[in-house]
């Protein structure tokens, strides 16, 4: 072939194409894919609420509920009862499924005066209610977050779900396991005092088959102490902001 | 497959080679076996000690990069006349991690519990010595068809070895296959384990891939002689 690959002309312009092709065709799948992927997102948002409330996969209690009915359950459990909260006030609307926490974490930073908007779920199920809490903070690698359910009490915690995005496999990535998740159910949130203290996750808290419950600590797991501390200053945080409206409705 | 070959008819109207002469079919059964790019070339191992905790992961993983790796190396190969060879490195970097992308946003629309469990090892794709190397050695002096065995021989080498470990590693740490307890129930004590069989913890953790290769490796020399390094 006569072309001469070597010239720095023909080099630019073969790096100029390349990008407007390659750039052109990521693009063109991102937007086809699009819907898929923001439904498959909205999926599992509510198989984590449903989560954190008890509202398991029949035959497996550690599992999701199936994914293709999330959101029949989602509806029978939570449906409406949807709420943002802001300070000790709160407003019931279906917009709350739609808050993004991350967002409002970002608002808040750029600007301290900013008024953040809460989304509380509250999910009904046996009669009983679980006041689900919507968390989000930072793991060893990078972003973790989580759903926490109160009972009506405002003092026991009924269920916990932990997710995260690049903590170690094996280590501080077991936040996402059940004997993790299942050791905060029963944790009282407050001191004797009924101050709040939020739950600790707390090395050689030596407590296994975790009987205190009203000790505000569980144990940690080995090998991932920094995404320990992280799950707990995210626990501590995120209900924290929520208790000026849960003294309010109690 | 049929587009490629069709390309392949255009091009090469020299002394013409049968789609599936011997040399064309070694090219994919010598990475099966006596030129594995794991056991062998040992490339491609971060990858395998990170995601063959489970067979079902290790099946996609293998599933992709067949994807990237042929299809990587026939766009490769074709542009290998035009690719500008001072940016060559880049321009391979650019394919490869566009199809990374592609696999992986498919991957989140279709398959989203899956893409969960991969998360960054699909990312990881892009850095997996096998596919660099085999762009950089095979397809930018070969034709498309060739290049495209080549891919897929490599791959499914790579695929052969992940299966072989994640076998093991799945059914002696945590006593499942596919996630079927296959051997019973740790804590109901039922199947193996009503005979004091425990699972062996240390399986699950990444150290234990590499003695799984290491053990495939020294078999795999044991019984082909010609494999040994003499040093």
């Amino acid at each position: 072939m006569a072309l001469n690959t070597d010239k720095n002309s023909y080099t630019i312009i073969f790096s100029v194409l390349m990008v407007a092709v390659v750039g052109s065709l990521l693009a063109f799948t991102a937007k086809t894919l699009e819907k898929n992927i923001k439904a498959n997102k909205r999926t599992e948002k509510q198989q984590n609420i449903l989560f954190a409330m008890g509202v398991t996969d029949q035959d497996d209690p550690n599992e999701f509920v199936p994914a293709e009915k999330a959101d029949e359950l989602f509806n029978q459990y939570v449906g409406e009862n949807q709420y943002i909260v802001m300070g000790s006030t709160a407003e019931k609307t279906t917009k709350a499924f739609e808050i993004d926490v991350k967002k409002e974490n970002d608002k808040i930073k750029n600007d301290p005066t900013y008024e953040r908007k809460m989304p509380l779920f509250v999910g009904e199920k046996e009669g009983k209610k679980y006041y689900i809490v919507p968390m989000r903070g930072n793991g060893l690698w990078d972003a973790i977050w989580g759903y926490i359910s109160l009972g009506s009490d405002f003092k026991y915690i009924s269920g916990a779900f932990f997710d995260h995005k690049g903590e170690t496999p094996g280590l501080g990535a077991n936040i996402t396991e059940a004997y993790f998740e299942q050791d905060f159910i029963g944790e009282s949130i407050l001191d004797e005092n009924g101050n709040y203290v939020g739950v600790e996750v707390k090395k050689g808290n030596a407590d296994p088959k975790n009987e205190r419950k009203e000790d505000n600590a569980v144990d940690a797991l080995a090998g991932a102490t920094i995404t320990g501390n992280g799950v707990t200053a995210m626990v501590k945080k995120g209900i924290k902001m929520y208790m000026p409206y849960f003294e309010s409705i109690k | 497959m049929a587009e490629v070959q069709e390309k392949v008819e255009e091009k090469v109207k020299e002394p013409r080679e049968p789609l599936f002469s011997k040399k064309n079919r070694k090219l994919i059964t010598d990475p099966l076996t006596d030129n594995n790019p794991i056991t062998i070339q040992v490339l491609g191992i971060c990858s395998a000690l990170a995601i063959t905790a489970q067979l079902k992961p290790s099946i996609v993983m293998a599933i992709s990069v067949v994807f990237v790796l042929g299809v990587g190396n026939v766009v490769i190969s074709l542009m290998r006349n035009i690719i500008p060879s001072k940016i060559r490195i880049i321009v391979q970097l650019v394919v490869v991690a566009a199809l990374v992308i592609i696999v992986d946003q498919v991957l989140k629309a279709f398959a989203y519990e899956l893409s969960k469990q991969l998360s960054v090892f699909i990312g990881l794709i892009i850095t997996n010595c096998i596919i660099m190397g085999r762009f950089e050695a095979f397809a930018l002096g070969n034709g498309p068809w060739k290049s495209f065995l080549d891919g897929i021989g490599n791959a499914a080498g790579y695929g052969v070895i992940l299966i072989i470990v994640a076998f093991f590693r799945e059914l002696l740490g945590s006593g499942t296959l596919f996630g079927a307890k296959v051997l019973g129930d740790p804590i109901e004590k039922t199947g193996l384990y009503a005979y004091g069989y425990e699972n062996n913890g240390f399986m699950v953790l990444a150290p234990m891939a590499l003695i799984t290769v290491g053990i495939i490796i020294w078999i795999q020399r044991s019984r082909n002689k010609e494999l040994i390094e003499d040093n």
